[in-house]
């Protein structure tokens, strides 16, 4: 399984040039006295949708700010259309992070502002201040993500599958080119996970975006994924398709796809 | 032995030099935005309310109690030695000198700071600091460049009012109370009160806004590990505004006599 992401990293400094929507390269990050990252490899295709999965603390929120630039790693490469980002600052990033919508793992949204001011806030950001127009496009927005009516309600009073839905909202309204989703299905219940799922596998064939949903709820990465990313101490462990996952006879894959803690497969070993 | 005081001083002037340089740097980055970017009026106009309307009350109190307390405290003493009527001078030139700005400062300190740094450190715990910045936009910008602004618009303001009350109830306090011959009272005041002292009391105003809403924000950007580090920003940024507001009084002090030199001349 290694050897897969051995592969991935031996390829991409070409795919990087070939038109890939992010390359990821050798990517190190230690905070405090821990190794998060150790040298992280990822190659993702324009309109793909990749599931980066692997164990509570394991750092994938952490690769995944810093495909956005909201962390600086230590060492390696990330790559955005052809655009090393890892050089630029903060100012400079602006024009990147045009290009990517971020949902994050607690919405993030703005408590001081209701859920149309929320979503329009990215437009109002660029410059559009006709209120027409705004109201428009949350509308449309919030047609998309199934939460028509809810312009005036603030953040505090929604539920929490509904925060990750105007979070979402916000985050596409720009019509990014990729969208990164942080534990989109954390904390809720089975039912508002599915239509989670099906928003994300909906958003991606409507819009074609491209997808990076980092989960440790298997049940959503088989879901959405084109592809799925195993991330285990700081590196890919695996990096293949659904189905490849689900036939792979790897102890420590096995052991995360069925729940098992390594004292558990210690004992039927 | 030395080498351990070396090594217990070391930790905490290390990061009382980090945190200067933080602090420091979040004004100069402020500072380059308002000269380079546009400025968001609406959040501008919004902190001027919050910072300089809606303080008023507190800073308007501050001003009337310490003048009504400083006009009679003054008034004891000169009495005795048959200089009361000099009580307005001394309550003019101390309240714009030192007692308005500091005063108010300290006040807006305790309000504005512990609001600005609890409201940027709550946004920072909660990713939302982290949700502008991925929604390309740059948080100096957003969060600190209007505040800034306000600040250095509205305590000057602030303190003008402050002091104008302070005298004014000063004033009240000796006619009313005191029974000091209000003529004697208001030309001593007017002719050892210059313009200079209240350009003094202005520019140190303007000097302590900008200490105020730079610790205040530095504290709540930097904010991290829950509500318990929110409360902890809140705490430190009020006690650092105060202690830097104090402290820095004196050198402006020192520095502006200079400059506006008091007594006649």
């Amino acid at each position: 399984m290694i050897e897969t992401s051995r592969q991935m990293s031996a390829t991409s400094s070409s795919d990087r040039d070939n038109g890939s929507m992010l390359v990821v390269r050798d990517l190190k990050k230690r905070i405090g006295a821990q190794d998060i990252l150790r040298g992280v490899d990822l190659n993702v295709a324009h309109g793909e949708t990749l599931a980066i999965i692997g164990r509570s603390g394991g750092g994938k929120s952490v690769l995944l700010k810093h495909l956005v630039g909201l962390m600086q790693p230590d060492a390696g490469e990330i790559w955005i259309e052809g655009q090393n980002i890892t050089r630029l600052n903060e100012r400079q990033l602006g024009a990147i992070r045009q290009k990517i919508g971020i949902l994050f793992q607690g919405a993030a949204l703005f408590d001081s502002m209701t859920v149309a001011e929320n979503i329009a806030f990215p437009l109002r950001e660029a410059g559009e201040r006709e209120p027409k127009v705004l109201r428009e496009k949350v509308r449309e927005m919030l047609d998309v993500v199934e939460l028509e009516g809810q312009e005036e309600k603030m953040p505090v009073s929604l539920s929490g599958g509904m925060k990750k839905r105007v979070g979402l909202a916000r985050s596409i309204i720009r019509r990014p080119k990729c969208v990164l989703y942080d534990e989109p299905t954390s904390g809720l219940d089975p039912v508002v996970s599915d239509s989670i799922n099906r928003l994300i596998r909906r958003l991606q064939e409507r819009f074609g975006m491209t997808s990076i949903v980092v989960t440790h709820d298997m049940k959503s990465a088989f879901a959405v994924a084109d592809h799925i990313a195993y991330l285990h101490e700081g590196r890919i462990y695996f990096y293949g398709t659904p189905i490849q996952l689900q036939q792979t006879n790897d102890p420590i894959l096995q052991g995360f796809l069925l729940g098992r803690s390594a004292e558990e497969r210690g004992e039927q070993s | 032995m030395i080498a351990r005081l070396f090594n217990a001083l070391g930790a905490p002037l290390l990061r009382l030099v980090q945190y200067l340089g933080e602090v420091v740097l979040l004004a100069a980055d402020t500072f380059r935005s308002i000269f380079t970017h546009k400025l968001r009026w609406k959040l501008f106009l919004n902190q001027i309310v919050e910072i300089g309307l809606l303080s008023q009350l507190v800073v308007v109190t501050t001003g009337a109690f310490t003048g009504a307390v400083f006009s009679a405290q003054t008034f004891f003493q000169f009495n005795k030695i048959g200089m009361g009527s000099a009580t307005g001078a001394v309550v003019s030139v101390a309240i714009c000198r030192e007692l308005g700005p500091v005063l108010a400062a300290l006040m807006v300190a305790g309000r504005v700071g512990a609001a600005m740094s609890a409201e940027i450190g709550t946004m920072k715990v909660t990713e939302q600091i982290d949700a502008l910045r991925a929604l390309a936009v740059y948080p100096t910008d957003y969060l600190v460049v209007p505040r800034a602004l306000a600040m250095m618009v509205s305590m000057p303001l602030l303190v003008a009012e402050c002091i104008a009350v302070g005298i004014a109830a000063g004033y009240f306090i000796a006619i009313f109370l005191l029974e000091i011959n209000g003529t004697y009272y208001m030309a001593n005041m007017v002719r050892w009160t210059r313009n200079r002292d209240i350009i003094m009391g202005l520019s140190k105003a303007f000097c302590f806004g900008i200490l105020i809403v730079f610790i205040s924000c530095q504290k709540g950007l930097s904010a991290r590990e829950g509500a318990v580090g929110v409360g902890r920003a809140t705490t430190e940024a009020v006690v650092n505004a105060s202690l830097a507001v104090l402290i820095c009084n004196f050198f402006l002090t020192m520095l502006l006599n200079i400059i506006y030199p008091a007594g006649y001349q």
